[in-house]
């Protein structure tokens, strides 16, 4: 079923760029061509996107993800086209990292340093599924949440997961969380101020967190069915559907506890962002631009 | 010194020590309790300074509905009725429930704010906006994680809601100062919605609130108005009402 607020805006052509200069940066959104000249980058380009829109948009009603990890059956209204593409670029966040320990667990576990482990378990079954896969930090760095979400917002289609390890909760259990209601006003110029670029995005990353959500779910027991809403600062400044994952808990007795859910919690990410990929359309790159 | 004198001595030496061994323990309680016990830390100190006394201390006890964990683990909060003498000034009584809040449950484990926490200001805006200024305890003090820092957020959002009718949106300050997040991971440079149907502001009832009011203490309108989060009457959309275009840069902070 086609969406009415999808619909009402075909024919619209979107004009993207990206620019960043030092500290400087103005990105415009990463829905469409993007072009990197030297360490400048500055895109300018127009497409039309699948269904007339330049706004992010699922390509049909989501179906109940599948068991089997298969992506769900969704051809895009209209059938393949060269026009559209479903994103396979998913930007993973451990959380923390440097000075900011995150939540601190009995016998000195570190919650920035478990979430790499995650990450690398996560990476693997997302190649596995054909994802290309980028790190917001790859050791014990810890960028700002703006040079997270940067990261991003500079990938045309991408999909944006953080992850992180509860002090708190139902120990075994994981909570997918998504960005609660954030109003999307444009500024004077027409410019998506970069503090709410996750607006245009809530829908999305609401349906990606429901479907990462029902597979954690059928692994974890206690875990709730859906995701939960918060105003999570990470992802309020991402362009793009963004989820934060967040495992309980750090200060469980025995670390393998925590160890154990590693494998479910990378395979269940995976089955979903494979199952949300087809539901994600973003308008193809021009010939010539940024693959 | 002849035997029998030695002996006398010896004895009332004896009665001595018994007498005093007797006695001291019950003067070393009578010397505990005149001594006042001196507060576990400076926030608890300071809580005892900026502690607002209840404006109807001596009026009529109004059940106040106080939220704390549940204790199920997931997050969940579960209302608890507390009686409180609550001014009809939506100032003070915002400031007695939380105070209460604060102070924490029977069952310390149920706590959802950390025990230094401390409520150092609170203002109410005309337009429905309260303004609540924390110690750094909270943000130092409360369990990192999203669960964690939403339930803290949930806690305070809920009292307000049900037991102060004119809180319409809440601005959290740490210290008199807008900060990223509360523990690492929930943003407070949002404002929060309380209550989308709170009751109208009077200029009666505005009156009552921190008399100096610092500037960091008032968000720009900016922040007031645009990170608001829309009343959730507002019909969802699978895609934004606005085009997205660009973003701009991101705003450095100092």
């Amino acid at each position: 079923m086609r969406n009415k607020a999808s619909d009402s805006l075909q024919g619209n052509i979107g004009i993207n760029a990206f620019v960043g200069l030092g500290s400087i940066r103005l990105a415009l959104a990463c829905v469409l061509p993007v072009v990197l000249i030297g360490g400048h980058a500055l895109s300018l380009g127009t497409a039309r996107a699948p269904q007339g829109s330049n706004q992010p948009s699922m390509a049909q009603s989501a179906p109940p993800p599948s068991t089997s990890g298969q992506a769900a059956p969704g051809t895009p209204p209209g059938g393949p086209s060269a026009q559209r593409q479903t994103p396979s670029i998913v930007v993973l966040d451990p959380a923390h990292g440097g000075t900011d320990l995150g939540a601190r667990g009995t016998g000195g576990v570190r919650e920035s340093e478990i979430v790499l482990q995650f990450a690398a378990q996560v990476r693997a079954s997302l190649e596995s599924m054909a994802f290309q896969v980028m790190q917001t930090r790859q050791g014990n760095e810890n960028p700002s949440f703006d040079d997270r979400s940067a990261i991003a917002n500079s990938q045309r289609g991408a999909v944006f997961v953080s992850l992180h390890i509860a002090s708190t909760g139902l120990p075994g259990t994981v909570h997918v969380y998504v960005m609660s209601d954030l109003p999307g006003a444009n500024d004077a110029n027409g410019l998506i101020p970069w503090d709410r670029a996750q607006a245009p995005f809530v829908p999305l990353s609401r349906r990606f967190g429901d479907m990462v959500q029902v597979f954690l779910a059928q692994r974890f027991k206690g875990s709730p069915s859906t995701a939960q809403a918060a105003a999570v600062r990470q992802l309020r400044t991402t362009a793009a559907p963004a989820i934060a994952v967040e495992i309980s808990r750090i200060s469980v007795e025995d670390r393998n506890e925590l160890d154990r859910m590693v494998p479910g919690v990378a395979d269940a990410i995976a089955r979903g962002a494979s199952a949300f990929r087809p539901l994600y359309v973003v308008a193809a790159a021009n010939p010539g631009d940024r693959p | 010194m002849t035997p029998r004198w030695r002996v006398w001595l010896v004895g009332m030496l004896a009665i001595a020590v018994i007498i005093a061994g007797i006695y001291f323990p019950v003067l070393k309680k009578r010397l505990r309790q005149a001594t006042p016990t001196p507060p576990d830390s400076e926030e608890q100190a300071r809580r005892e300074l900026t502690q607002t006394t209840p404006a109807n201390s001596n009026g009529p006890l109004t059940k106040a509905k106080l939220f704390w964990s549940s204790g199920a683990q997931d997050g969940s909060l579960m209302p608890v009725n507390v009686d409180l003498p609550l001014s009809t000034n939506p100032t003070l009584r915002a400031k007695q429930v939380l105070n209460t809040l604060l102070a924490g449950p029977a069952d310390a484990r149920l706590r959802t704010l950390p025990p230094d926490a401390v409520l150092l200001a609170f203002y109410m805006l005309p337009d429905g906006t309260a303004i609540a200024d924390f110690s750094e305890a909270l943000a130092t003090a409360t369990p990192s994680g999203i669960a964690s820092e939403q339930m803290a957020v949930d806690s305070i959002t809920k009292t307000l809601e049900v037991n102060v009718v004119q809180v319409r949106w809440l601005k959290i300050l740490i210290h008199g100062q807008e900060v990223d997040t509360l523990a690492g991971h929930l943003d407070l440079t949002r404002t929060f919605l309380v209550n989308a149907k709170a009751a109208p502001m009077t200029s009666a009832t505005t009156a009552g609130g921190d008399s100096a009011k610092p500037a960091a203490a008032t968000p720009s309108s900016k922040t007031a108005t645009t990170a608001s989060p829309k009343p959730a009457s507002a019909s969802p959309k699978l895609t934004p009402g606005t085009p997205p275009g660009k973003l701009t840069q991101p705003v450095k902070k100092p």
